[in-house]
Order: C-alpha cells, then structure tokens, then sequence
C-alpha cells in the first residue's frame, strides 16, 4: 500500500454534511408525521384511579389519545428484561403506559397523537389524571429500610443480591498487619446527549411493513422488539438509525415505551407518528446512573500490599431494572483495576426507588469500581505514609503475568481474564507528563503564595469490546467505490471514518473511495449495539475480516485475468498488479465487473463480463460451485472474551482557601487502547470522557426530594459544563495490543470518563489534607467538611 | 395565525404561523431548515443559536412572529460562496471539533459572529467565546482549537 490507513489521525468522512446543517437526526425526518406527546405522572409512587378525556376531546387537530386500557396483545405486557441473571431474583419492568400504578415522576400514562407537537401537548395538558398517592421510597438508605416498598411484591426493595469471592477475604484481613475501614459514595448523575431520543414509524399498508426510525444505540435489536411486542412477522419490520445526537448509553436501552407505542399507533392510524423527546422528558422518563454507597474492608502489610479486599455495596436500580444488574456487575468486577487485591470479596445488593430506572452511562459502574479502589489505595499510601504512586505500583499486577485471571466473571458472563497491558510502565509515563515528583515543590511554593494546590491520580482497567459479536459487509463496486455496511450503530464516535480505515487498508484502496452504513438493518441484519467500548473492537474486526475475504476473491479473478499466481499480487490505490511488475495489472473495479457473469450490459463497463466477452474453461460453470457472484463479503467477529484496555489520569487542582472553590489546574492521561486505528478520534473520545468525568466529579448530580421529585431537571440546574469548567486534557499514548483480535485494538469510548471522581478527590484530598469519601463535591460541601475535618 | 417573512441566507422565507411558534421550530418545521438543532427549548444549551440581523441569538427563545422581517443566518448559511465549507465549517472538520454534530450547528453560528468582531482571538478569548454553548462529546477543547483555526483561515493563513 502506498498510503497508511490503519494508524493515520485522518480527518472525518462524516463532518463536512454534520457541520453544514445537512445532518439527519430524528426531528428531522417526518415532517408530514403526525406527533405524540405524553401525560406523564407528576407523583413518584401513586395509584391511577382515573383518565378522564372530556376536556381534551373538543381540541382541533386530536387524532388520537390511549391509556393502558386501550392497549392490546404483547403491547399491553411489561416491557422486557434484557438481561436476565440468576442473582436478579426480583426484576419488574415498566409497562408501554401505567397499568394502575405509577413508581416514578414522570412514567408515561396517557399517548396524545395530533397534527402536531403543539397540539398534542395542549391536549396532553387537558387530560385530567386522578392518582392515590403511596409512600415513596427516595435513596439507598430508605430502600433497603423498607418501611415503604416500590413494587407491592418486594417487601424489601432488594432486586438483585450477588456475592463473588476469590480466596477467604475476612480471614485475610483479619490477619493482615493493618487494617482499613471506608465507607464511600458516589451520587447520580446521567448521560444526557445534547439529542434526547426520538422515534418516527411509517406503516405502509399496501406492503404490509413497517420502518421505525429510531435515535438508538442498537437498531437491529429494536427491530427484534418491536416485531415481537406488534406481533408483526420480523421480516416486514425494518429499523434505521439516523444521525444520532449522542448517546452515553442512555439510548442502548430499549424498546422504550415510545419504541413500542409509536409504531402501535402509526399502525393503528394509517398514518405516520414521530415522536421528539424533549429536555424535561429526558431527565424525567429515560434512565440514569452511579448513585452507590460502599463500605470497604482492606487488609494489608508494611509496603502497603493488599493481602485482602471486602467491598460490600448497594447499588440505587430506580423503579426498574431492564437492563438487568449490568451496572453493578461491572463496579463488582472492574473495581480490582490494575491491581492483585490478595483475597477478595464482593457482595452487593440493588434495590428499588422511586426514581428514574438506572441503567448504563458511559463508564457504566466503573467510576464507581475505581473510586472505591484509588480511595482505598489513597488510604492505605496515607497509613503507611508512603507515596501514593508507590503503593499502586507496588500492587500491580506485573507485563510478565499476562494474561492474568482474577478469578471472577465478568459482565459478559465469561471469565475476567486480563489480555495484556503494561501498568508500570503506564504509571512511569504519567509521573513524567504530570510532573509528579517535582510536585512538593510546586505545592511548596504555592503554599508561600498562599494558595493551596493538590495533586490527585486515579488508575483503572477497562473491559472493552464484549461480544457476543458484529458483522460487517463489504462490497467492491463496479466504480470502484467500496460500500461497507455494519449493523452497530453510531452516535459521535467517527465509525463512518474508522471503518473506512480497515477497510481502505485492508483492500489497498483509497479511504475517498470507501463508505460506510451503520445501524440500517436494511444493511445489516445481524448486530448487537454500540456499547462497552465496543465498536472499534468487534464491527472493525469484523470489517478487517470481511475485507480480507474480498481482497482473496479479487486477487484469484485478478489471478485468472492476468494469467498469474494470485500470490505475486498485492492491491495499491485500487488497482491489482504484480509486485515488481506495474504494468501487469487490472483495476479493482473491473475486477468487481469480472466477479459477476453477465448475459445482459447495462453499460460499457459491464459488458466485459457478458457471455461472449469473457473467456474461461468451458468444463465449468461461470460461477463455480463454491462461489458468488459479486466482489462483495459478510464475515462475523465474535470474541472469545473481553479485551482489557486501561489507563492512568493525574490532575493538578486548586481550591481557594477562603470560598473552598475548586479549579483543575491540568489534567493528563496515559492511555492504553491497544493499536489506534485514528489517534485523532481516540483523543478526540478522551477530550470528551475527561469533561463527563470533571462534571460527574465537581457539578452534575440528580437531586431527588423525599417526594421523588426531580429538583434538577433542566439545563438551568444539572450543571453540566461548559467550556470554563474542563481543563485541557494532556495525553500520552502506550499501545499494547491485544492477543485476542487480529487489528490487536481495544476499546476507547468510555475510557476518558471513568477516573475523574477518583482522581479529583485524590487531587482534593491531597490539597485540603481531610479525606474526601463522596462524590461529587460542590464548594460548600467543601467548605462544610473543612468544618468538620472530614468528609 | 399570522404570516411571518423572513430572509433566511440571503433567500425571502415566509409562511403563516400562531403566534406562539418558536423561532426555533418556524425554522425547522415551517421552512425546513433542520440544520438548526433543539437541545434544551430552555435557553441554556445553545444548539439553537441563529444570527439575527448578524447577532446570536438563541431561536428557542423567540417567538417567530417577532422577527417578521429580519436577516437570519443559520448553520446552513455558514457556507463558503462557493456552496463548500466556510471558514469556520471548516475549521471544525480539520480540527476534530465535533463528535456527534448535534451541538455543532449552534456553536459554528456563535463563532461565526464572533470572529466577525475578533478577529484574532487568544486561546483563552476563544474559550470564553463559546462559553454559552454546550457540548456533551468534545470536552470543548478541540472546539477552542477550531475557534483558533478559523480565525487563522479567515486571516487567510490557511
């Protein structure tokens, strides 16, 4: 190849429609579609006792409004759980709309269809709700009190209970040299894309099928659900992903009761229905995540080695749990990071509130794991008064151990197996872009300006790429352009450029020439979801082996064409030749015309394929027993296990001694995603994890009154920030492939976010000298634990 | 309903409206301009922004029947006179400036307008220049360095 794709920061296929307003996002289809609007529970736990439709009925431009009791068949049954586990012994989904009982502020109750949003809302405003209001339950301290419970059947509000232990963790500690006790929390925040979701189906009568745009982290998934939950046969069922306004996880849930009810009713009309989300919806009606409380046990000898960890916690699952106990199987499982804990054990439970269910947001239970494990690392460096890089360092686990089993399973239901990484030499390249042993004088001489500074470092290991698998089609053709289409879907991450990458690189053609489709099962039928820092290592495996069938097939037709051995022929710039020989060559496209046998030219081109043009033994078929036609290929990456990625952050804060606010002076990460496929768009994942991670830490957090009311929930009062609140991010790249994937990646899209509360309390911690045990931290919570010495 | 007219990108734009539909949805709905995005309908995120009469605005905040008349320029307008990127459109795409681009339509009109006015910025005034904007996926930082580089292309450093 003369140019390198795999590798090269190259700029984005996808920006220049997205930066001239020619982007396609939800609300921008349908225009002619009739809109939906919600009536949508102002109470947090409250019986339906009545709807009444009187007033509503008389507004010009109602098309339709329904109730539980309107709905039928699998529509009117509990939405899914997606991700069964033994341990869930109580799991509850909601319904499409409330069957007698509310558990949480904004649930969905009645579904307004009118010409357009403005009417629906205002019939959505006429409809009169009576509810008999129940005793609510806020908060994990509540929850697992139980004087009140969500759902009638769970006396306790325990969901799920699960204990994991390798080795005899109590006996370990308790004959430890010294011992630690920590209780840590860390509170809710959520994803919030600047989109929130949005579906728009069409039925089409006379075709019998439907197409149901939805903004989606998992097409063909939704299309599954929604052809079950109608009762529509699959095939009539088609589901596109448009350009999606982010997603953080929040959208890999699904069907949502939106998914399910806009198809019903486009199908009941006749007519097409879209529905936008709006702000307040979003907050209120989507899901959430992080609120934990943990107490940790930790045995440990003079240098600072763990012999023994004991993490008992409890995890805030909200009113529901579709997505099973992901979350909490995560923090359980990823909290040991780069260390070898001794003995360990773990036990949480997940229970019930109130509140907005609780499901994945980018990092998905890790910054949880991995605040609960630097705190404690923090702890025992401040004990043994060692320094805290030290008494990581001296716990890792070491290059030469690889790979190395922790002897718990994962959340992917497969052994947590470390594939590789270097850690020492990761937290070597931190020290040095950080500055960390020239810190004391740094502090020195700021504290003889006055100012009080602290410096923070938070490590994890991140599984990545979880199977079961992605596929990927290619496709030469006969102009020469390379379509590649893939089934996960896209919501930011640049997977139309990095795909074209593999794939460029692997067929030796220009990237211009390749583009690509994702989350369109018109293209692609069979695929999971974009989630768990997955994409890169399962669709762009996928891709590369896909390719590879391709470049095989061109190269034997190049073979017959040429009248040479395939293996003397490499691809460079789209064009087959001989290596060493460039004037014995074909192009690439007229291979693609060669691969399909033609009675009939539709052009010029084609007609080198027809009957009487081609040449060839006449003892075989035109297309041998054992092949297609068509330069095209479908291949499947389906791994064995996760891929381990990690990585490092340090950061530099100061708080102000008198108001006790608190700037991050710099913030750098050392990164291991094994081989980049675009550096650019891996920062560019950092850059944005990295601000999730300093709003998680310092502003966002979901405030729930004992009502169950959302205080916060507007762009007014979630602080989310702005561009004066995230520091510039400094970062440096160790790449250590991984064994288990032949592009040796790992995943990078949730990275960036998953030790910012580790490392700012760290770097809090270190400026104020109390101990900081919850997150996040506002100003006058400092201010307040500077009072009491603690927090 | 009320007929409202306005010249969207140098081009005369009318239909007729309620008085309350927003600037924001008379955009996209009415006149089918999508590339003004909807992040909030509260003011705060900024996706919204259009120039009105030159100046950002947030068009979630207005109702349309209100600028009857005006010059509005939208992301869409932001185009080079040739029909390709703009300066600022551009700068986004070389510095990796957008991740999703749903934001995106907002913060290119924001810094449109301003590098009109400030024309050589400092990193630090460029940060403070999309400081009302917000994105969920950049972390700003590769956004500030657009800010910078379109500033450089419209000095015809390019």
């Amino acid at each position: 190849m003369t140019t390198r794709m795999f590798g090269e920061p190259i700029q984005r296929r996808e920006d220049p429609r997205l930066v001239s307003g020619d982007g396609r996002y939800l609300d921008d289809l349908g225009q002619d579609a009739l809109a939906a609007a919600f009536v949508r529970s102002p109470y947090a736990h409250a019986r339906v006792t009545d709807v009444d439709v009187t007033d509503a009925l008389d507004v010009d431009g109602l098309v339709a409004v329904y109730t539980y009791e309107d709905l039928d068949g699998r529509v009117a049954e509990p939405l899914p759980l997606l991700i069964p586990h033994p341990s869930l012994h109580a799991p509850r989904t909601g319904y499409p709309l409330a069957n007698g009982i509310v558990r949480h502020v904004g649930e969905p109750v009645a579904m307004v269809v009118a010409v357009d949003r403005y009417v629906a809302e205002d019939v959505a405003s006429l409809i009169r709700v009576t509810y008999e209001q129940l005793p609510v339950v806020v908060g994990i301290a509540a929850a697992l009190r139980a004087d009140a419970a969500v759902h009638e059947d769970v006396a306790d509000n325990v969901a799920a209970h699960l204990v994991q232990e390798v080795g005899d963790a109590r006996a370990a500690i308790d004959a430890a040299p010294h011992r630690l006790h920590l209780d840590l929390d860390i509170e809710r925040s959520a994803s919030t894309p600047l989109e929130g979701k949005g579906v728009y189906a069409r039925w089409d009568p006379a075709d019998r099928s439907l197409r149901v745009y939805s903004s989606t982290q998992t097409s063909t998934s939704v299309r599954f659900a929604v052809a079950a939950k109608l009762g529509i046969p699959v095939d009539r069922v088609e589901v596109v992903t448009p350009d999606v306004g982010g997603g953080f996880g929040v959208k890999i849930v699904h069907p949502w009761p939106e998914e399910v009810l806009v198809p019903w009713a486009a199908i009941r009309l006749g007519r097409p229905v879209k529905w936008t989300e709006d702000r307040r919806e979003h907050f209120i009606s989507s899901a959430h995540e992080r609120a934990q409380t943990h107490a940790v046990d930790v045995g440990f000898d003079d240098d600072g080695r763990l012999h023994g960890l004991s993490v008992t916690f409890a995890h805030d699952n909200g009113a529901y749990t579709p997505y099973g106990i992901i979350a909490p199987i995560i923090t359980s499982t990823q909290l040991l990071g780069p260390y070898k804990p001794g003995a360990y054990r773990v036990e949480f439970r997940s229970v019930y509130t109130n509140t907005v269910q609780v499901t994945p947001y980018r990092g998905a239970g890790r910054p949880q794991g991995v605040f609960v494990m630097e705190r404690t690392m923090d702890a025992i460096a401040r004990y043994l008064d060692l320094d805290r890089t030290v008494v990581r360092e001296r716990n890792f686990i070491q290059p030469d151990e690889m790979p190395y089993d922790q002897g718990m399973i994962f959340q992917d239901g497969r052994p947590l197996i470390y594939d590789s990484g270097d850690y020492p030499a990761a937290l070597d390249k931190l020290k040095k872009l950080i500055g960390w042993d020239d810190f004391a004088a740094y502090r020195d001489q700021a504290r003889a300006e006055g100012r009080r500074v602290g410096i923070g470092i938070g490590c994890y290991v991140e599984g990545t790429g979880v199977g079961p698998y992605e596929g990927a089609h290619v496709r030469v053709e006969t102009d020469g352009t390379v379509v590649v289409a893939t089934g996960l879907t896209t919501q930011g991450q640049g997977h139309e450029t990095v795909f074209a990458q593999v794939a460029a690189a692997v067929l030796g053609v220009p990237v211009e020439a390749v583009t690509v489709v994702t989350g369109d099962t018109r293209r692609f039928r069979y695929a999971v979801g974009t989630f768990a820092s997955r994409a890169a290592v399962l669709s762009g495996n996928a891709v590369a082996l896909a390719a590879r069938k391709v470049r095989a097939k061109a190269l034997r037709i190049a073979g017959e064409a040429l009248e040479v051995d395939p293996r003397d022929l490499e691809v460079t710039d789209g064009v087959v030749h001989v290596r060493g020989t460039p004037q014995a060559q074909i192009a690439l496209k007229t291979v693609a015309v060669l691969a399909n046998p033609l009675r009939y030219a539709f052009d010029a081109e084609a007609a080198r394929a027809t009957q009487f043009a081609v040449g060839g033994s006449l003892d075989k078929p035109p297309v041998a027993d054992d092949d297609e036609p068509g330069l095209e290929a479908t291949d499947y990456y389906s791994p064995l296990r996760s891929t381990f990625a990690d990585g490092m952050h340090a950061a530099i804060v100061e708080t102000d001694p008198e108001t006790a606010e608190i700037t991050v002076l710099r913030y750098a990460v050392v990164h291991d995603c094994g081989r980049l496929i675009n550096p650019r768009i891996v920062d560019g994942q950092i850059h944005g994890g990295v601000a999730q991670g300093v709003g998680g830490a310092l502003y966002e957090r979901l405030v729930y009154d004992d009502a169950g009311q959302l205080l916060n929930a507007s762009f007014m009062d979630f602080l989310m920030p702005y561009a004066s609140e995230v520091p510039v991010v400094e970062i440096d790249h160790l790449e250590t492939p991984s064994p288990l994937n032949p592009l040796g990646v790992k995943g990078a899209g949730e990275a960036g976010v998953i030790p910012g509360a580790a490392v700012l309390a760290s770097a809090i911690e270190d400026a104020e000298g109390i101990p900081i045990t919850r997150m996040p931290i506002s100003p006058s919570e400092l201010w307040e634990a500077r009072r009491e010495g603690r927090r | 309903m009320h007929e409202v007219s306005v010249t969207v990108n140098g081009v005369l734009r009318s239909a007729t409206v309620p008085a309350r539909r927003l600037l924001s949805d008379f955009l996209r709905h009415d006149l089918g301009c999508t590339g003004t995005h909807v992040g909030c309908e509260h003011g705060v995120c900024g996706a919204c922004t259009v120039l009105l009469d030159g100046e950002p605005v947030r068009s979630c905040l207005l109702f349309a029947v209100s600028v009857d008349g005006a010059q509005l320029t939208t992301v869409e307008g932001c185009r080079a006179p040739d029909g390709g990127l703009g300066p600022v459109q551009r700068a986004f795409h070389e510095c990796h400036g957008l991740q999703c681009g749903y934001c995106t339509p907002g913060f290119i009109t924001t810094v449109t307008a301003y590098l009109r006015d400030h024309p050589d910025p400092t990193e630090e005034q460029a940060r403070e220049a999309i400081g009302g904007n917000l994105c969920r996926c950049t972390g700003y930082q590769n956004i500030v360095a657009s800010v910078l580089r379109a500033a450089a292309i419209q000095r015809g450093e390019a």
